[in-house]
């Protein structure tokens, strides 16, 4: 996925924006262009989504530079155990003497990976299911949405804590499929909604008649009219991707050899922080965790500007 | 009268598919749960006897039965309430451990449901009446701030501050260490001082929701024609807000009250983990801990059932509440 690499420019278009790439042509692509960058610029003037478009600018810098920027390796457990904060072990070290600060550096990879490519998956579901259950009224629309109101009405937490439980091997990918699986049904509603309305407009009859074929008409025609609505399903699952992920690696459920701020804390708890005093271990990966979903949701209230205008501020 | 009887189709097609989902999951995932868990009992040093296999089988899935009449037993089973023995509390049944814990967790988390229900939407309704000045501002940023706390970690928090630093509030549980529920007043005031800290935990990082739905409902609203003919006649500004506006822009919101009330049951899983308090949520970290299926299967089953009719009662009050649906 090229979502992964991509800086704050709003990723869910990615999709449609591909797609208008490939159908369209060479002329094509300075018009999809002009409409991310335009997007961007109205997401920018936007006070709140600013703040949040350079926070996970800045913490997509330290992802990608963290062999600079950490000054000792996350993994090696050379140092004395239960050290607080000094000159070498800024952050002090856990109890299986590993260097806090670096493991904080490298687990923004993680945290960055785990909420983007989840909720682009997600996104990608969400659109896919909401779009088609909108277009085809009728049977197709009644399976899909009640598979959605299912997934909708099922707990989330637990139904991930139960996936993540039954499925043994616990690598990131896995935490990544069991959040995209349980976070796509609230895009795929309010796209279904919207795409129902949208379907008998008049550009869209015309498309039909024209003699276009339904995935043409469904991702050229109906698509590029909700990129709001896509890109808002995108960051609220990348939100949502990013705290059900330290939850689920706070139990115990992800894999305790990768280094991430959801591991810090799950060792954290297992060895007794809070109580032997060690109180950055736990206070510096969640803070670091809330940052993070703050700029997703802060961003959102840029896109929800960008989709309706009574929102925008005057 | 068919909008009623729509819904109650729906609610018994979603609720067999629930339950059915909650039987298909251990069957469909990849490697046998059995083995998971007579591994766990082996590395407890227990010997491992066949009734036990069996039993585990039974609740689990035999591999080389007709998976039809477990369905069938597995339907008889949830009519029985009988869901057989946890690894974690093998001295009981799993329908008396989770009996046990219910209370405790319907109490917090649904009085702190109803808390920042009324807390949240009412400062909703103030930042959206005074949008864009300082005060929604200050909501909006603050609710996006603690909004985005992990729960478990806000709780972490509060803990080694209030608890362990200034020991204000008790360390970990619902109730003094050897002390016998009852409803007695002594014991009712040990239980309120050791759900202070869990109840804000969950207060705190729930309001966010909240305020937002309301403050969003409550932009929309305002920007109505009938608003602004309210306005036009001359009505205080405070009138219009509180009195034409809020009361319209409540509907979605309490629809969303209802589905966080089904949510009760299985809301504070992390919350519950980390002040070990005894309700259900507790017990699903203990069993997540433990490999513990039988009573992870029987929590996701109650956590999930009781969601699906706090939504059945919603749809079915939302007939009073709002006129449209009533065709």
């Amino acid at each position: 996925m090229s979502v992964l690499t991509s800086t704050p420019t709003p990723p869910p278009q990615v999709p449609g924006a591909a797609a208008a790439v490939t159908a369209g042509g060479e002329s094509r692509v300075p018009g999809s262009l002009r409409v991310i960058g335009r997007a961007f610029r109205t997401l920018w003037s936007n006070g709140k989504a600013r703040i949040g478009l350079i926070i996970i600018a800045l913490m997509v810098l330290v992802a990608i530079f963290a062999p600079l920027i950490a000054n000792h390796s996350p993994t090696a457990t050379t140092f004395q155990p239960y050290q607080n904060p000094n000159g070498s072990n800024w952050f002090g070290t856990t109890g299986n003497g590993q260097d806090v600060f670096s493991q904080m550096v490298y687990g923004a990879r993680v945290s960055l990976l785990v909420g983007l490519v989840s909720g682009a998956v997600a996104t990608i579901v969400a659109v896919t299911i909401g779009l088609i259950a909108g277009y085809r009224p009728g049977p197709v629309d009644e399976g899909l949405s009640f598979l959605t109101n299912l997934v909708l009405v099922i707990p989330g937490l637990p139904l991930m804590i139960i996936l993540a439980a039954y499925l043994q091997s616990h690598s990131v990918w896995t935490i990544i499929l069991v959040v995209a699986f349980t976070s796509w049904a609230t895009g795929a509603r309010v796209i279904r909604s919207q795409a129902t309305t949208l379907r008998t407009r008049d550009f869209i009859t015309s498309a039909q008649f024209s003699g276009e074929r339904l995935h043409r008409v469904v991702f050229r025609e109906i698509l590029p009219n909700m990129t709001s609505l896509v890109a808002a399903s995108f960051f609220a699952a990348a939100t949502a991707a990013v705290m059900a992920e330290a939850s689920l690696e706070f139990l115990g459920l992800g894999d305790p050899n990768t280094v991430s701020w959801g591991t810090i804390l799950y060792y954290a708890q297992q060895q007794n922080s809070v109580l032997t005093g060690q109180w950055l271990l736990v206070f510096a990966p969640g803070l670091a965790i809330a940052l993070l979903a703050t700029a997703f949701t802060l961003v959102n209230f840029g896109v929800d500007a960008l989709s309706n205008p009574r929102l925008r501020e005057k | 009268m068919r909008y009623i009887l729509r819904k109650v189709a729906l609610f018994v097609i979603t609720l067999w598919a629930a339950i059915t989902l909650n039987f298909a999951l251990p069957r469909l995932m990849p490697g046998s749960p059995v083995d998971a868990a007579l591994a766990k009992i082996a590395s407890t040093g227990q010997a491992i006897t066949n009734t036990q296999r069996h039993a585990i089988e039974v609740q689990l899935g035999v591999p080389h039965s007709n998976v039809f009449s477990q369905y069938g037993q597995y339907w008889k089973n949830i009519f029985t309430l009988n869901f057989g023995r946890s690894y974690s509390f093998p001295t009981e049944t799993v329908t008396h451990t989770i009996g046990k814990a219910l209370p405790w967790t319907i109490v917090l988390v649904g009085s702190t449901t109803i808390i920042a229900f009324i807390v949240g939407t009412l400062l909703g309704v103030y930042a959206g009446w005074r949008r864009g000045k300082a005060g929604d501002s200050a909501v909006t940023i603050g609710a996006t701030f603690f909004g985005a706390f992990p729960p478990f970690w806000l709780g972490l928090l509060l803990l080694y501050l209030l608890a362990f630093r200034f020991g204000v509030f008790p360390l970990k549980g619902g109730y003094n260490e050897g002390a016998t529920p009852s409803l007695t007043w002594p014991f009712v005031r040990d239980a309120i001082v050791h759900s202070i800290l869990p109840a804000a935990t969950l207060a705190i990082t729930t309001l966010s929701g909240w305020v937002f739905g309301m403050r969003n409902n409550m932009i929309n609203t305002l920007g109505e024609d009938y608003v602004t003919f309210a306005e036009a006649n001359g009505l205080r500004s405070r009138t219009v807000a509180l009195l034409y506006a809020a009361r319209n822009a409540l509907l979605p919101n309490v629809t969303a009250f209802g589905l966080s009330l089904g949510a009760v049951v299985g809301g504070s899983v992390l919350v519950e983990g980390v002040f070990s308090y005894p309700g259900l949520g507790n017990l699903l970290y203990i069993a997540v801990s433990n490999h513990d299926f039988p009573l992870m299967q029987a929590l996701f089953l109650v956590i999930t059932v009781s969601m699906l009719v706090a939504i059945f009662i919603v749809d079915l009050l939302y007939v009073r509440l709002d006129p449209r649906v009533r065709r």
